[in-house]
């Protein structure tokens, strides 16, 4: 069934070009001008909870990426055949789906990661990127573009997490991706690091001043 | 002082005129020239006249002259409880008098540690003061001047008490790069994003403490961060000291005032011969800068009072309901909670900040009597914390804007039966 409806969707415009306007709007409104934490404030819930390290926020990055792209796809490709009342539903059995791959595969491979990461990985399914991007987007778009903007969107999402991530990192423990980089001669001068990086809260700060950056160069404002 | 206005005459034409050479700067310039002459605004011959022109740098000068005694004992104190504990290591036997290594300003006055009097204790404690005032007023002031620059606005004389207050309200040993870390932060994300003086939620000076509090915890609280000393990390090797609060902190302390007459005598809490952060120790000097206060009319004594009320009655009413064998600081004597710790400071100087608190006379009761309640909590449940002055105050000034509203949400609902009944 996915099979047939896609193939249409696909050959129906055979001359669409492959990175057309459409396109590149897709991958590229996500990464600044439409971002889905400095704008839409969406995802805080993880990008506080793991961004204490460089190399968490980078995995968690690259998950929310491939489910968000994965499911954007699947969507989009049978978004004909959803009865509308149930769309949730079977959205979020695509979404979890996806996620359950992504947490087997990090079981497999990054096993010292995927314990740390714990349930956040498995709580992708609620991620609001997610569930928005699927409902804004996918179901009223074509597959290909609806990929890039799962891809676009993750992105979007990764480099502010990497951005918390290290400078968290590197305030609060001195390292970055697991590497000393405050060298010995500060930490013996009376350097200490800061404790606040560590907590939740200093990963709100971060976000508030990373929001603050995005939307003064940016120029957007919120209509009153 | 006619040569003086002269030159700034002459310097102000470079600033004023848009288009002028420094123009940019005018704020900066602005703030400079208001700091050196009053400024010569005159009332009008006719219409409506003010009675009394409190403007910001009156109230705020107010508030410096009442925090004046605070930073006197603390700069006697800081030098005193430095003598008493290093007397006490040599006494133990664990230091030398010969091993003594003098600061900067007591090198300079030729002074060791074999005898020390009144001298040697205000040399000690400006050694460490004059350095936390002049890099918490640097870095603030500094802040404050470039965004002004950037906003074109008057630099506002809001930040001169938050400077004095953030000297006072550390510890004497905090390391001056945490401290303006610390201030750069409660300035910046504390007030500068809310739009400056006036516009902040929570109070500044109490938002460094905060900051400083859960940044670098090891240099804010324990036992050997509140006595001041010469090493590398401003402390005395080998020593340390539990604050009034620590001492009786334990669940195993089942009659602290007891534990605490062990310690320290009444007297001794209450002029503040105690160790401690800087400007809070000396219940005394806080009175006299809460009579200035309320006499000046700058202060609300609705918060002030309605603190103390809030954190004896709490205590009070805690005491009947704990179980039995419930120890600690809840077994203190009601009013003995205002004697220890900074809850006296906090509510004097911190909690009656006009920005951060409520607007309308029943939402100051309100907002007094729930800082003291929270205190209470926080000093006596929570395990951890032995202080709840600063969370308490920062907890109540998110909640300030919300009483408002219901006060005068209450007042409109009240008038609205009464026009209804005629």
């Amino acid at each position: 069934m996915t099979a047939t409806t896609a193939a249409p969707v696909v050959t129906a415009r055979p001359k669409a070009p492959l990175f057309g306007k459409a396109e590149v709007k897709a991958i590229k409104d996500p990464l600044w001008d439409n971002n889905p934490i400095a704008l839409q404030v969406l995802g805080i819930c993880s990008a506080l909870a793991v961004t204490t390290r460089v190399d968490k926020a980078i995995v968690m990055g690259l998950g929310v990426t491939l489910v968000t792209a994965l499911s954007n796809v699947m969507i989009s490709c049978i978004r004909n055949l959803i009865p509308n009342k149930i769309r949730i539903i079977v959205q979020l059995v695509v979404v979890s789906s996806v996620v359950i791959v992504f947490d087997q595969f990090l079981r497999a491979y990054m096993y010292d990661l995927s314990k740390q990461l714990s349930v956040f990985v498995g709580l992708i399914i609620t991620n609001c990127i997610v569930m928005g991007r699927l409902e804004a987007y996918a179901m009223s778009n074509p597959p290909w573009r609806s990929f890039l903007d799962g891809i676009g969107n993750g992105l979007g999402y990764m480099w502010i997490l990497i951005v918390v991530g290290t400078i968290r990192e590197i305030l609060g423990s001195g390292t970055l991706l697991g590497f000393h980089v405050v060298p010995q001669a500060l930490y013996d001068a009376g350097y200490v690091n800061n404790g606040l990086m560590v907590l939740a809260p200093g990963a709100f700060l971060l976000l508030g001043v990373i929001v603050w950056v995005q939307r003064s160069i940016s120029g957007y404002s919120e209509k009153h | 002082m006619k040569f003086l206005r002269n030159g700034v005459e002459k310097l102000r034409k470079l600033y004023h005129a848009p288009g002028s050479r420094f123009h940019k700067l005018w704020p900066a310039f602005d703030a400079f020239e208001t700091f050196l002459f009053a400024p010569s605004h005159t009332a009008p011959k006719h219409g409506p006249h003010v009675r009394d022109y409190v403007d910001l740098k009156r109230a705020m000068n107010t508030v410096i002259i009442a925090m004046l005694p605070c930073l006197l004992w603390a700069i006697w104190n800081t030098g005193q409880q430095h003598f008493l504990a290093w007397q006490g290591l040599v006494d133990a036997g664990k230091a030398t008098h010969d091993a003594y290594v003098a600061g900067w300003l007591q090198s300079l006055l030729g002074m060791d540690s074999v005898s020390p009097g009144a001298p040697e204790y205000v040399a000690f404690g400006l050694q460490r003061m004059l350095p936390l005032l002049i890099v918490s007023y640097g870095v603030g002031l500094g802040i404050e001047v470039v965004f002004s620059i950037l906003r074109k606005e008057e630099v506002s004389e809001g930040y001169l008490v938050s400077g004095m207050l953030i000297a006072l309200i550390v510890p004497a040993s905090i390391p001056l790069w945490q401290l303006a870390f610390g201030v750069a932060f409660a300035v910046v994300l504390g007030k500068e994003v809310f739009g400056g003086t006036g516009m902040n939620v929570f109070n500044p000076a109490m938002l460094v403490r905060a900051f400083l509090f859960f940044a670098f915890a090891a240099q804010m609280s324990g036992d050997a961060v509140w006595v001041a000393g010469n090493n590398a990390s401003h402390l005395i090797d080998g020593f340390s000291s539990p604050t009034p609060l620590a001492i009786v902190k334990s669940n195993e302390v089942l009659d602290a005032t007891a534990e605490l007459a062990k310690h320290h005598s009444t007297a001794d809490l209450f002029f503040g011969n105690v160790s401690g952060s800087a400007g809070e120790m000396s219940k005394f000097c806080v009175l006299l800068g809460a009579a200035w206060l309320l006499l000046s009319g700058i202060g609300s004594w609705r918060t002030m009072l309605g603190g103390v009320l809030g954190l004896v009655g709490s205590a009070f009413l805690l005491q009947l309901f704990l179980p039995a064998g419930f120890g600690g600081p809840a077994t203190l004597m009601p009013f003995e909670h205002l004697l220890v710790g900074g809850f006296l400071f906090g509510i004097v100087f911190m909690a009656t900040d006009p920005v951060s608190s409520p607007e309308t006379v029943t939402g100051q009761w309100i907002y007094g009597a729930l800082i003291g309640f929270v205190t209470i909590l926080v000093r006596t449940v929570n395990p951890a914390y032995p202080e709840g002055t600063m969370l308490s105050i920062l907890l109540l000034n998110a909640f300030a804007p919300t009483i408002d509203h219901f006060v005068v949400a209450a007042n409109i609902r009240r008038r609205k039966v009464r026009l209804e009944r005629q």
